[in-house]
Protein backbone atom coordinates (compact mmCIF):
# COMPACT_ATOMS: atom_id res chain seq x y z
CA UNK A 1 0.00 0.00 0.00
CA UNK A 2 2.39 2.28 1.37
CA UNK A 3 4.78 1.44 -2.03
CA UNK A 4 1.71 2.53 -4.06
CA UNK A 5 1.69 5.85 -2.51
CA UNK A 6 4.69 6.60 -3.02
CA UNK A 7 4.60 5.84 -6.52
CA UNK A 8 2.45 7.93 -7.19
CA UNK A 9 4.13 10.79 -5.74
CA UNK A 10 6.87 9.74 -7.75
CA UNK A 11 5.32 10.33 -11.32
CA UNK A 12 3.37 13.26 -10.24
CA UNK A 13 7.05 15.56 -10.99
CA UNK A 14 7.44 16.10 -14.45
CA UNK A 15 11.21 14.49 -14.76
CA UNK A 16 9.83 11.03 -13.93
CA UNK A 17 6.73 11.03 -16.02
CA UNK A 18 8.32 12.15 -19.13
CA UNK A 19 9.21 9.22 -19.41
CA UNK A 20 6.29 7.34 -18.47
CA UNK A 21 4.02 9.12 -20.75
CA UNK A 22 6.77 8.25 -23.64
CA UNK A 23 6.27 4.60 -22.79
CA UNK A 24 2.31 4.95 -22.65
CA UNK A 25 1.80 6.73 -25.53
CA UNK A 26 1.91 3.77 -28.59
CA UNK A 27 -0.04 2.11 -26.21
CA UNK A 28 -3.00 3.95 -26.35
CA UNK A 29 -2.66 5.16 -30.01
CA UNK A 30 -2.51 1.04 -30.29
CA UNK A 31 -5.66 0.57 -28.01
CA UNK A 32 -7.35 3.57 -30.10
CA UNK A 33 -6.56 1.62 -33.53
CA UNK A 34 -7.92 -1.34 -31.71
CA UNK A 35 -11.22 -0.31 -30.85
CA UNK A 36 -11.43 2.05 -33.71
CA UNK A 37 -11.52 -0.63 -36.66
CA UNK A 38 -13.22 -2.93 -33.97
CA UNK A 39 -16.15 -0.63 -33.97
CA UNK A 40 -16.12 1.18 -37.24
CA UNK A 41 -16.32 -2.66 -38.54
CA UNK A 42 -19.21 -3.19 -36.80
CA UNK A 43 -20.52 -0.02 -37.18
CA UNK A 44 -20.48 -0.05 -40.69
CA UNK A 45 -20.46 -3.08 -41.94
CA UNK A 46 -22.41 -5.30 -39.59
CA UNK A 47 -24.69 -3.42 -37.74
CA UNK A 48 -28.21 -3.43 -39.35
CA UNK A 49 -29.69 -0.63 -41.30
CA UNK A 50 -32.03 1.87 -38.94
CA UNK A 51 -35.63 1.10 -40.08
CA UNK A 52 -35.98 4.68 -39.85
CA UNK A 53 -33.03 6.28 -40.81
CA UNK A 54 -31.37 4.37 -43.05
CA UNK A 55 -28.01 4.45 -43.59
CA UNK A 56 -27.97 7.69 -42.47
CA UNK A 57 -28.00 7.33 -39.00
CA UNK A 58 -24.34 5.45 -38.71
CA UNK A 59 -22.98 9.17 -38.04
CA UNK A 60 -23.68 8.06 -34.76
CA UNK A 61 -20.67 6.56 -34.52
CA UNK A 62 -18.54 9.42 -34.42
CA UNK A 63 -21.63 11.75 -33.21
CA UNK A 64 -22.35 9.84 -29.75
CA UNK A 65 -18.67 9.52 -28.95
CA UNK A 66 -17.60 13.01 -29.27
CA UNK A 67 -20.40 14.10 -27.53
CA UNK A 68 -19.57 12.16 -24.77
CA UNK A 69 -16.39 12.83 -23.98
CA UNK A 70 -16.70 16.61 -25.04
CA UNK A 71 -18.38 16.35 -21.83
CA UNK A 72 -16.10 14.00 -20.05
CA UNK A 73 -13.00 15.67 -20.84
CA UNK A 74 -14.71 18.85 -19.42
CA UNK A 75 -15.16 17.06 -15.89
CA UNK A 76 -11.67 15.42 -16.14
CA UNK A 77 -9.57 18.70 -16.84
CA UNK A 78 -11.55 20.46 -13.99
CA UNK A 79 -10.57 17.02 -11.81
CA UNK A 80 -6.92 17.61 -12.56
CA UNK A 81 -7.43 21.48 -12.30
CA UNK A 82 -8.90 21.35 -8.98
CA UNK A 83 -5.76 18.90 -8.11
CA UNK A 84 -3.37 21.31 -9.28
CA UNK A 85 -4.96 23.88 -7.14
CA UNK A 86 -5.70 22.28 -3.61
CA UNK A 87 -2.35 20.31 -3.37
CA UNK A 88 -0.07 23.11 -5.45
CA UNK A 89 1.53 20.33 -8.10
CA UNK A 90 2.77 21.34 -11.75
CA UNK A 91 1.81 18.44 -13.62
CA UNK A 92 -2.24 18.49 -13.15
CA UNK A 93 -2.02 22.21 -14.10
CA UNK A 94 0.07 20.66 -17.28
CA UNK A 95 -2.53 17.90 -17.19
CA UNK A 96 -5.31 20.46 -17.81
CA UNK A 97 -4.22 22.76 -20.10
CA UNK A 98 -3.31 19.35 -22.31
CA UNK A 99 -6.88 17.99 -22.12
CA UNK A 100 -8.45 21.81 -22.64
CA UNK A 101 -8.03 21.19 -26.81
CA UNK A 102 -8.99 17.91 -27.67
CA UNK A 103 -12.27 18.53 -25.20
CA UNK A 104 -12.89 21.96 -27.72
CA UNK A 105 -12.34 19.08 -30.59
CA UNK A 106 -14.90 16.85 -29.51
CA UNK A 107 -17.65 19.64 -28.47
CA UNK A 108 -17.00 21.24 -31.97
CA UNK A 109 -17.22 17.58 -33.43
CA UNK A 110 -20.10 16.87 -31.84
CA UNK A 111 -21.98 20.03 -33.00
CA UNK A 112 -20.37 19.54 -36.71
CA UNK A 113 -21.57 15.98 -37.43
CA UNK A 114 -24.63 16.42 -35.55
CA UNK A 115 -25.34 19.26 -38.20
CA UNK A 116 -24.89 16.85 -40.89
CA UNK A 117 -26.89 14.04 -39.40
CA UNK A 118 -29.82 16.71 -38.41
CA UNK A 119 -30.03 18.06 -42.12
CA UNK A 120 -31.23 14.82 -43.81
CA UNK A 121 -33.23 13.50 -40.93
CA UNK A 122 -34.88 16.73 -39.75
CA UNK A 123 -34.33 18.62 -42.74
CA UNK A 124 -32.08 21.70 -41.23
CA UNK A 125 -28.58 21.96 -39.57
CA UNK A 126 -29.35 23.41 -36.73
CA UNK A 127 -32.27 23.42 -33.95
CA UNK A 128 -32.57 25.20 -30.87
CA UNK A 129 -32.56 21.93 -28.70
CA UNK A 130 -31.48 21.98 -25.04
CA UNK A 131 -28.78 19.79 -25.81
CA UNK A 132 -27.60 21.74 -29.29
CA UNK A 133 -27.81 24.85 -27.26
CA UNK A 134 -25.69 23.13 -24.38
CA UNK A 135 -22.93 21.45 -26.35
CA UNK A 136 -22.41 25.12 -28.04
CA UNK A 137 -22.40 26.65 -24.50
CA UNK A 138 -20.17 23.78 -23.74
CA UNK A 139 -17.65 24.67 -26.56
CA UNK A 140 -18.19 28.56 -24.97
CA UNK A 141 -16.76 27.45 -22.00
CA UNK A 142 -13.98 25.81 -24.01
CA UNK A 143 -12.80 28.40 -25.65
CA UNK A 144 -12.63 30.61 -23.02
CA UNK A 145 -10.60 28.22 -20.78
CA UNK A 146 -7.63 28.15 -23.35
CA UNK A 147 -8.36 32.20 -24.19
CA UNK A 148 -7.67 32.38 -20.51
CA UNK A 149 -4.44 30.13 -20.38
CA UNK A 150 -2.86 31.21 -23.56
CA UNK A 151 -3.27 35.07 -22.37
CA UNK A 152 -1.37 34.70 -18.80
CA UNK A 153 2.16 34.71 -19.46
CA UNK A 154 3.35 33.50 -16.27
CA UNK A 155 1.85 29.40 -16.45
CA UNK A 156 1.80 29.38 -12.58
CA UNK A 157 -0.78 32.07 -12.89
CA UNK A 158 -2.65 30.67 -16.28
CA UNK A 159 -2.51 27.40 -14.55
CA UNK A 160 -4.26 28.59 -11.38
CA UNK A 161 -6.77 31.26 -12.94
CA UNK A 162 -7.81 28.25 -15.53
CA UNK A 163 -8.22 26.00 -12.81
CA UNK A 164 -10.41 28.35 -10.84
CA UNK A 165 -12.43 28.90 -14.28
CA UNK A 166 -12.38 24.98 -15.24
CA UNK A 167 -14.45 24.70 -11.27
CA UNK A 168 -16.67 27.55 -11.78
CA UNK A 169 -17.60 26.23 -15.12
CA UNK A 170 -18.43 22.64 -13.44
CA UNK A 171 -20.45 23.93 -11.14
CA UNK A 172 -22.22 26.32 -13.94
CA UNK A 173 -22.85 22.95 -16.06
CA UNK A 174 -25.38 21.79 -14.35
CA UNK A 175 -27.45 24.59 -14.16
CA UNK A 176 -26.85 25.72 -17.50
CA UNK A 177 -28.47 22.34 -18.61
CA UNK A 178 -31.22 22.57 -17.17
CA UNK A 179 -31.98 26.30 -17.58
CA UNK A 180 -31.57 25.38 -21.72
CA UNK A 181 -33.78 22.04 -21.05
CA UNK A 182 -36.52 24.51 -19.58
CA UNK A 183 -36.47 27.27 -21.94
CA UNK A 184 -36.20 24.84 -24.77
CA UNK A 185 -39.57 23.05 -23.61
CA UNK A 186 -40.91 26.60 -22.96
CA UNK A 187 -40.51 27.39 -26.42
CA UNK A 188 -40.74 24.30 -28.30
CA UNK A 189 -42.37 24.98 -31.13
CA UNK A 190 -42.55 22.96 -34.47
CA UNK A 191 -39.40 21.16 -33.34
CA UNK A 192 -38.09 17.65 -33.88
CA UNK A 193 -37.84 15.30 -31.21
CA UNK A 194 -34.23 14.13 -30.49
CA UNK A 195 -35.07 11.79 -28.02
CA UNK A 196 -33.93 8.19 -29.98
CA UNK A 197 -36.49 5.22 -30.72
CA UNK A 198 -36.15 3.27 -27.03
CA UNK A 199 -34.72 -0.24 -28.20
CA UNK A 200 -31.35 0.30 -30.18
CA UNK A 201 -30.04 -2.91 -31.75
CA UNK A 202 -27.47 -4.93 -29.73
CA UNK A 203 -24.82 -4.33 -32.68
CA UNK A 204 -25.51 -1.05 -33.01
CA UNK A 205 -24.88 -0.27 -29.03
CA UNK A 206 -21.37 -2.41 -29.53
CA UNK A 207 -20.31 -0.35 -32.36
CA UNK A 208 -21.10 2.74 -30.31
CA UNK A 209 -19.20 1.56 -27.02
CA UNK A 210 -16.53 0.53 -29.17
CA UNK A 211 -16.19 3.70 -30.81
CA UNK A 212 -16.20 5.47 -27.62
CA UNK A 213 -13.26 3.37 -26.31
CA UNK A 214 -11.32 4.46 -29.35
CA UNK A 215 -11.98 8.48 -28.77
CA UNK A 216 -11.20 7.75 -24.93
CA UNK A 217 -7.94 6.35 -25.87
CA UNK A 218 -7.17 8.75 -28.42
CA UNK A 219 -7.74 11.75 -26.15
CA UNK A 220 -5.40 9.87 -23.30
CA UNK A 221 -2.67 9.71 -26.11
CA UNK A 222 -3.26 13.10 -27.62
CA UNK A 223 -3.65 14.31 -23.87
CA UNK A 224 -0.29 12.98 -23.04
CA UNK A 225 1.68 13.74 -26.08
CA UNK A 226 0.69 17.53 -25.50
CA UNK A 227 1.44 17.27 -21.89
CA UNK A 228 4.91 16.20 -22.43
CA UNK A 229 5.61 18.98 -25.12
CA UNK A 230 4.06 21.26 -22.02
CA UNK A 231 6.54 19.83 -19.32
CA UNK A 232 9.81 20.70 -22.20
CA UNK A 233 8.68 24.05 -23.17
CA UNK A 234 7.98 25.36 -18.84
CA UNK A 235 10.58 23.39 -17.61
CA UNK A 236 13.54 24.10 -20.28
CA UNK A 237 15.69 25.72 -17.77
CA UNK A 238 15.88 22.37 -15.86
CA UNK A 239 18.78 19.86 -16.13
CA UNK A 240 16.46 16.92 -17.05
CA UNK A 241 15.22 19.07 -20.08
CA UNK A 242 18.97 20.43 -21.18
CA UNK A 243 20.12 16.91 -21.21
CA UNK A 244 17.06 15.41 -22.76
CA UNK A 245 17.82 17.88 -25.86
CA UNK A 246 21.25 18.59 -25.80
CA UNK A 247 21.88 15.67 -28.33
CA UNK A 248 19.43 17.57 -30.54
CA UNK A 249 21.89 20.60 -30.15
CA UNK A 250 19.02 23.45 -28.43
CA UNK A 251 20.56 26.10 -27.15
CA UNK A 252 17.45 27.13 -24.10
CA UNK A 253 19.64 28.56 -22.07
CA UNK A 254 19.35 32.43 -23.45
CA UNK A 255 15.67 32.48 -23.07
CA UNK A 256 14.15 34.64 -19.71
CA UNK B 1 -16.11 46.79 7.07
CA UNK B 2 -18.64 46.26 4.23
CA UNK B 3 -20.60 49.35 4.23
CA UNK B 4 -17.15 50.72 4.19
CA UNK B 5 -15.85 49.28 0.93
CA UNK B 6 -19.83 49.73 -0.53
CA UNK B 7 -19.20 53.87 0.38
CA UNK B 8 -15.61 53.66 -0.60
CA UNK B 9 -16.39 52.45 -4.28
CA UNK B 10 -19.21 53.90 -4.44
CA UNK B 11 -17.79 57.58 -3.69
CA UNK B 12 -14.98 56.99 -6.19
CA UNK B 13 -17.80 55.82 -8.87
CA UNK B 14 -19.70 59.28 -7.95
CA UNK B 15 -16.20 61.28 -8.92
CA UNK B 16 -16.38 59.87 -12.47
CA UNK B 17 -20.24 59.96 -13.24
CA UNK B 18 -19.20 59.94 -16.85
CA UNK B 19 -18.76 56.41 -16.77
CA UNK B 20 -22.37 55.49 -15.53
CA UNK B 21 -24.02 58.01 -17.57
CA UNK B 22 -21.95 56.24 -20.31
CA UNK B 23 -22.42 52.66 -19.71
CA UNK B 24 -26.52 53.67 -19.46
CA UNK B 25 -26.26 55.14 -22.78
CA UNK B 26 -25.10 52.15 -24.34
CA UNK B 27 -27.72 49.94 -23.13
CA UNK B 28 -30.18 52.72 -24.42
CA UNK B 29 -28.45 52.67 -27.90
CA UNK B 30 -28.07 48.84 -27.94
CA UNK B 31 -31.74 48.61 -27.16
CA UNK B 32 -32.59 51.28 -29.84
CA UNK B 33 -30.45 49.50 -32.64
CA UNK B 34 -32.99 46.44 -32.68
CA UNK B 35 -36.19 48.38 -34.23
CA UNK B 36 -33.86 49.99 -36.72
CA UNK B 37 -32.52 46.58 -37.52
CA UNK B 38 -35.75 44.77 -37.81
CA UNK B 39 -38.53 47.39 -38.52
CA UNK B 40 -41.45 48.92 -36.52
CA UNK B 41 -43.85 46.49 -36.90
CA UNK B 42 -45.57 46.69 -32.55
CA UNK B 43 -46.36 42.84 -32.70
CA UNK B 44 -43.15 41.58 -33.58
CA UNK B 45 -41.23 44.47 -31.28
CA UNK B 46 -43.46 43.27 -28.28
CA UNK B 47 -41.97 39.67 -28.94
CA UNK B 48 -38.70 40.79 -28.80
CA UNK B 49 -38.67 43.17 -26.06
CA UNK B 50 -37.67 40.80 -23.35
CA UNK B 51 -34.67 39.21 -24.81
CA UNK B 52 -33.39 42.62 -26.41
CA UNK B 53 -33.06 44.72 -23.00
CA UNK B 54 -31.96 41.36 -20.90
CA UNK B 55 -29.16 41.32 -23.68
CA UNK B 56 -28.61 44.88 -23.84
CA UNK B 57 -28.36 44.45 -19.61
CA UNK B 58 -25.97 41.76 -19.92
CA UNK B 59 -23.57 43.70 -22.33
CA UNK B 60 -23.99 47.14 -20.36
CA UNK B 61 -23.07 45.45 -17.21
CA UNK B 62 -20.25 43.54 -18.88
CA UNK B 63 -19.01 47.56 -19.77
CA UNK B 64 -18.26 48.32 -16.70
CA UNK B 65 -16.89 45.18 -15.64
CA UNK B 66 -12.85 45.62 -16.12
CA UNK B 67 -12.87 48.71 -13.66
CA UNK B 68 -14.26 46.53 -10.90
CA UNK B 69 -10.92 45.58 -9.41
CA UNK B 70 -7.91 47.47 -12.29
CA UNK B 71 -8.38 51.03 -10.57
CA UNK B 72 -7.64 49.30 -7.24
CA UNK B 73 -4.95 46.68 -8.78
CA UNK B 74 -2.86 49.97 -10.48
CA UNK B 75 -2.51 52.22 -7.20
CA UNK B 76 -1.91 48.95 -4.74
CA UNK B 77 -4.82 49.39 -3.04
CA UNK B 78 -6.09 45.91 -3.80
CA UNK B 79 -2.52 44.79 -2.30
CA UNK B 80 -3.53 46.52 1.14
CA UNK B 81 -7.05 44.97 1.23
CA UNK B 82 -6.22 41.60 0.76
CA UNK B 83 -4.38 42.18 3.91
CA UNK B 84 -7.12 43.78 6.32
CA UNK B 85 -7.74 41.05 8.73
CA UNK B 86 -11.65 40.44 7.26
CA UNK B 87 -11.78 37.57 4.66
CA UNK B 88 -11.53 39.07 0.97
CA UNK B 89 -14.75 37.84 0.21
CA UNK B 90 -16.29 39.94 2.25
CA UNK B 91 -14.51 42.47 0.73
CA UNK B 92 -14.91 41.49 -2.63
CA UNK B 93 -19.20 41.21 -1.46
CA UNK B 94 -18.80 44.93 -0.66
CA UNK B 95 -17.33 45.89 -4.46
CA UNK B 96 -19.83 43.78 -6.09
CA UNK B 97 -22.72 45.39 -4.46
CA UNK B 98 -21.44 48.86 -4.96
CA UNK B 99 -20.80 47.56 -8.16
CA UNK B 100 -24.69 46.43 -8.89
CA UNK B 101 -25.59 50.27 -7.32
CA UNK B 102 -23.90 51.48 -9.97
CA UNK B 103 -24.39 49.32 -12.99
CA UNK B 104 -27.19 47.23 -12.39
CA UNK B 105 -29.63 49.58 -10.55
CA UNK B 106 -29.83 52.28 -13.59
CA UNK B 107 -30.78 49.65 -15.69
CA UNK B 108 -33.56 48.54 -13.75
CA UNK B 109 -34.26 52.38 -13.59
CA UNK B 110 -34.13 52.57 -17.06
CA UNK B 111 -35.96 49.34 -18.64
CA UNK B 112 -39.25 50.33 -18.01
CA UNK B 113 -38.80 53.29 -20.62
CA UNK B 114 -37.13 51.64 -23.05
CA UNK B 115 -40.23 48.94 -22.52
CA UNK B 116 -42.46 51.56 -23.52
CA UNK B 117 -40.59 51.83 -26.97
CA UNK B 118 -41.26 47.95 -27.42
CA UNK B 119 -44.89 48.98 -26.86
CA UNK B 120 -44.85 45.88 -24.02
CA UNK B 121 -48.30 46.17 -21.42
CA UNK B 122 -47.90 47.84 -18.26
CA UNK B 123 -47.85 43.81 -16.62
CA UNK B 124 -45.16 42.99 -18.93
CA UNK B 125 -42.78 46.77 -17.78
CA UNK B 126 -43.78 45.50 -14.12
CA UNK B 127 -42.64 41.89 -14.20
CA UNK B 128 -39.25 43.12 -16.56
CA UNK B 129 -38.68 46.08 -13.89
CA UNK B 130 -38.91 43.14 -11.26
CA UNK B 131 -36.74 40.79 -13.16
CA UNK B 132 -34.08 42.75 -13.43
CA UNK B 133 -34.02 44.20 -10.27
CA UNK B 134 -33.64 40.55 -9.28
CA UNK B 135 -31.28 39.53 -11.80
CA UNK B 136 -28.89 41.87 -12.30
CA UNK B 137 -26.75 41.47 -8.46
CA UNK B 138 -26.31 37.58 -10.01
CA UNK B 139 -24.76 39.78 -12.97
CA UNK B 140 -22.25 41.86 -10.84
CA UNK B 141 -21.37 38.56 -8.69
CA UNK B 142 -20.56 36.48 -11.56
CA UNK B 143 -18.81 39.35 -13.50
CA UNK B 144 -16.69 39.20 -10.33
CA UNK B 145 -14.69 36.42 -11.32
CA UNK B 146 -14.27 37.25 -14.73
CA UNK B 147 -13.10 40.36 -13.84
CA UNK B 148 -10.75 38.91 -11.02
CA UNK B 149 -9.18 36.80 -13.14
CA UNK B 150 -8.45 38.89 -16.16
CA UNK B 151 -6.81 41.40 -13.92
CA UNK B 152 -3.95 42.62 -15.51
CA UNK B 153 -3.92 40.44 -18.15
CA UNK B 154 -3.41 41.78 -21.52
CA UNK B 155 -6.53 41.57 -24.10
CA UNK B 156 -8.79 41.75 -21.00
CA UNK B 157 -11.51 43.64 -22.44
CA UNK B 158 -12.48 41.01 -24.86
CA UNK B 159 -11.12 38.13 -22.69
CA UNK B 160 -13.88 39.02 -19.79
CA UNK B 161 -16.66 38.52 -22.21
CA UNK B 162 -16.19 35.27 -23.41
CA UNK B 163 -15.16 34.13 -20.22
CA UNK B 164 -18.22 35.51 -18.32
CA UNK B 165 -21.09 35.52 -21.24
CA UNK B 166 -21.76 31.80 -21.35
CA UNK B 167 -21.93 31.71 -17.29
CA UNK B 168 -24.56 34.67 -18.01
CA UNK B 169 -27.09 32.39 -20.23
CA UNK B 170 -28.73 30.79 -16.89
CA UNK B 171 -30.12 34.41 -15.91
CA UNK B 172 -30.56 35.62 -19.37
CA UNK B 173 -32.97 33.03 -19.68
CA UNK B 174 -35.08 32.65 -16.24
CA UNK B 175 -34.43 36.66 -16.85
CA UNK B 176 -36.18 36.77 -20.37
CA UNK B 177 -38.56 33.82 -19.48
CA UNK B 178 -40.18 35.71 -16.92
CA UNK B 179 -41.27 38.62 -19.15
CA UNK B 180 -41.87 35.82 -21.28
CA UNK B 181 -43.95 33.78 -19.89
CA UNK B 182 -45.88 37.09 -18.37
CA UNK B 183 -46.68 37.73 -22.07
CA UNK B 184 -48.14 34.10 -22.91
CA UNK B 185 -50.23 34.83 -20.02
CA UNK B 186 -48.29 32.05 -18.31
CA UNK B 187 -47.52 33.73 -15.20
CA UNK B 188 -43.71 35.04 -14.20
CA UNK B 189 -43.72 33.27 -10.45
CA UNK B 190 -41.43 30.39 -11.32
CA UNK B 191 -38.84 32.25 -13.54
CA UNK B 192 -38.76 35.15 -10.62
CA UNK B 193 -37.99 32.45 -8.07
CA UNK B 194 -35.09 30.66 -10.02
CA UNK B 195 -34.03 34.32 -10.88
CA UNK B 196 -33.76 34.57 -7.38
CA UNK B 197 -32.08 31.32 -6.34
CA UNK B 198 -29.03 32.72 -8.99
CA UNK B 199 -28.97 36.10 -7.62
CA UNK B 200 -28.67 35.01 -4.34
CA UNK B 201 -25.98 32.15 -5.20
CA UNK B 202 -23.95 34.76 -7.76
CA UNK B 203 -24.06 36.83 -4.66
CA UNK B 204 -22.72 35.14 -1.95
CA UNK B 205 -21.04 32.40 -3.53
CA UNK B 206 -19.03 34.17 -6.74
CA UNK B 207 -16.92 36.30 -4.17
CA UNK B 208 -15.03 33.82 -2.93
CA UNK B 209 -13.86 32.31 -6.37
CA UNK B 210 -13.07 35.98 -7.18
CA UNK B 211 -11.04 36.28 -3.90
CA UNK B 212 -9.26 33.26 -5.13
CA UNK B 213 -8.35 34.30 -8.84
CA UNK B 214 -7.78 37.71 -6.88
CA UNK B 215 -4.93 36.11 -4.93
CA UNK B 216 -3.73 34.23 -8.04
CA UNK B 217 -3.63 37.60 -10.13
CA UNK B 218 -1.67 39.54 -6.62
CA UNK B 219 0.89 36.78 -6.46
Amino acid sequence: MTDRVINWYKYASPQTFYPLAGKLIPWFWALAALFGIAGLTIGFLIAPTDAQQGEGYRIIFLHVPASWLSMFIYLVMAFWAGIGLAFNIRLSGMMASALAPTGALFAFLSLWTGALWGKPMWGTWWVWDARLTSELILLFLYIGFIALQAAIDDPRRADKAGAILALVGVVNIPIIYFSVKWWNTLHQGASVSLTKAPSMAAMMLWGMLLCALACWMYSIAIALMRVRTIMLERERHTDWVRALLSGNGHDTSRHP
Amino acid sequence: MLRAVIGRDLRLAMRRQADIVAAMFFFIIVVSLFPLGVGPEPDQLRRMAPGVLWVAALLATMLSLPRLFADDHRDGTLEQLTLAPQPLGVIVLGKVIAHWLVAGLPLVVLAPVLGIQFDLSSDALLVLTVSLLIGTPALSGIGAIGAALTLGVRGGGVLLSLLVLPLYIPVLIFGAGAVDATLSGLGPQAHLSLLGALALGGVFFAPWPTAAALRVALE
